[in-house]
């Protein structure tokens, strides 16, 4: 969930925080633990995506100096968000190492963040090194997945080492994957759901994505719309619309489905689809 | 309808205690359509429950032009979420008092589903409720502000500035084809330049759209 560090951060410092790239560059690299973190977060938001950026975050994922009393690593966190919006395949041996991190958020920010160089980086090879590791932090399958009495969290970031083998195209995680549109916990099962729509195109996949916007909590429901979205789900535009949440959310996702369309409509048929065309009425409507 | 119903259903959104019973509880005050209930409808628009926004916005676009000026007034310049719905409201009612309102929000406002909300909304006043003078030149602002806000940094307020204008060139097709052909040739401008797939397919739609109404003789 990045747009919950988002928040967190702009409440924390304030949107009057402006900085230059090379003061964040400086600030990643300075003594000042606040300041470094908030750097890595704002060189992300920013897609700061120049080489010198790259580098000083890839060194930030190795950070020992800021650690919570529990053991976490506040900027290994923030650091492999951004570099997951940066889009640079040099990232992924960091991120690989930090799927080992004893912190748990590390590892998840670490496979999203894995997930979303899948997206941008679709047709790269290299990618591809970082499915083993994503696989085996699935391996004890349901069984390992329980939740933990007094732990906020699972053992492992299941949804999202599931949504980054999805995004990665990894088609031989499918049948690690499938056990969990089992798991007791529904966000794990969207999870699952939506990998395995984005692996095996199947409806079936999208359509329980669909059923999960009648469910009675909005907090669910709106994991489902970006669900949706980030698979491009067409036949759910309607069930979108229709979902009690936000209009910005439902926009969103409606927009993921717009361009899954527009990007997958074939050449010879009109760019202006009837379904294209039935989507942006829905979103106008939301407006 | 007597005097305590009124009552009865103001009650029923105040001690609701689910946000089940407050969608119930404002869907039946905005059915009911009173305008003495349109200050706890605008109350619901600071809630944080878009269900119950969403009801409270529904009643007072039905209410229409009794509540361009509570709206106007009650407009809670704190809660951007509010706003935000308050926008809506507007919009949807259409009335051209909001016009300075949603001029300045489209513009101005920090929020941007305040400004995406304002945007939409311009291209939907009834200029038929304007007096005649002031029509042709209140359109020309309306139209220079959604050209300002076709270059907001959020994609979705040049979303909702393309889906203004293209209502705009819709409504004055027919009396002002100078600013008709002057909207086709702004969007044919701004659509080498987008680079948001969501925007140019709506820029395109647009461009779609308002070609059949040009076929039509005026």
């Amino acid at each position: 969930m990045q747009s919950g560090i988002e928040q967190n951060i702009e409440a924390e410092y304030g949107k009057s925080e402006s900085l230059t790239i090379e003061e964040a560059i400086a600030n990643l690299q300075g003594e000042d633990r606040g300041l470094r973190y908030y750097a890595a977060w704002w060189l992300g938001k920013f897609r700061v995506n120049i080489p010198e950026a790259i580098t000083a975050l890839i060194a930030a994922l190795d950070d020992e100096e800021d650690k919570t009393p529990d053991g976490g690593y506040p900027l290994r966190r923030n650091a492999a968000v951004a570099l997951g919006k940066l889009g640079d395949i040099s990232a992924v041996p960091g991120l690989i190492r930090c799927l080992d991190c004893a912190d748990f958020y590390v590892r998840e920010k670490a496979a999203e963040s894995l997930g979303m160089l899948g997206i941008s980086l679709k047709a790269n090879p290299a990618l591809r090194v970082s499915i083993p590791k994503l696989m085996e932090l699935l391996e004890g399958g349901l069984a390992q997945a329980q939740p933990i009495p007094g732990c906020p969290h699972l053992a492992q970031p299941y949804g999202a080492v599931m949504e980054g083998l999805g995004s990665l195209g990894a088609k031989e995680a499918i049948p690690l994957i499938e056990p969990f549109l089992d798991h007791p916990t529904e966000l794990v099962q969207y999870s699952a759901a939506r990998a395995m729509y984005q692996l095996t195109q199947n409806p079936k996949y999208g359509d329980r994505l669909i059923t999960a916007l009648s469910g009675d909590k909005l907090q669910l429901r709106r994991a489902a719309l970006a669900d949706l979205g980030a698979i491009g789900y067409v036949p759910a535009a309607d069930a979108i619309a229709q979902t009690l949440a936000e209009n910005s959310l439902k926009i969103i996702s409606l927009k993921g489905l717009l361009e899954y369309q527009v990007k997958n409509s074939s050449s010879d048929s009109p760019l202006l689809s009837e379904a294209a065309i039935h989507i942006m009425t829905l979103m106008d409507d939301l407006l | 309808m007597t005097n305590n119903q009124l009552i009865q259903l103001i009650n029923a959104i105040e001690n609701a205690d689910s946000s089940e019973r407050l969608l119930k509880a404002v869907e039946a005050l905005a059915d009911a359509r009173l305008e003495a209930g349109i200050p706890t409808l605008i109350t619901v628009l600071g809630y944080n429950n878009p269900g119950a926004a969403v009801a409270a916005v529904d009643g007072l676009v039905q209410l229409g032009e009794a509540a361009i000026l509570p709206l106007l007034n009650l407009l809670d310049e704190y809660n951007y979420g509010a706003r935000a719905w308050a926008i809506r409201a507007l919009a949807g009612i259409g009335d051209p008092r909001g016009l300075e309102t949603l001029l300045k929000a489209a513009e101005t406002d920090f929020a941007l589903s305040v400004r995406r909300a304002a945007a939409k909304g311009l291209g939907n006043l009834q200029w038929i409720k304007m007096a005649e003078e002031e029509i042709q030149p209140a359109q020309k602002r309306v139209f220079n502000t959604l050209v300002l806000t076709c270059q907001d940094p959020e994609w979705v307020v040049r979303y909702a500035a393309v889906v203004g204008l293209q209502n705009l060139a819709t409504a004055v097709a027919k009396t002002q084809s100078d600013l008709f052909l002057q909207i086709i040739s702004h969007f044919e401008e701004i659509l080498n330049g987008e680079v948001d797939v969501a925007v140019s397919t709506r820029i395109q739609l647009g461009l779609a759209q308002l070609a059949q109404i040009s076929l039509t003789p005026f």
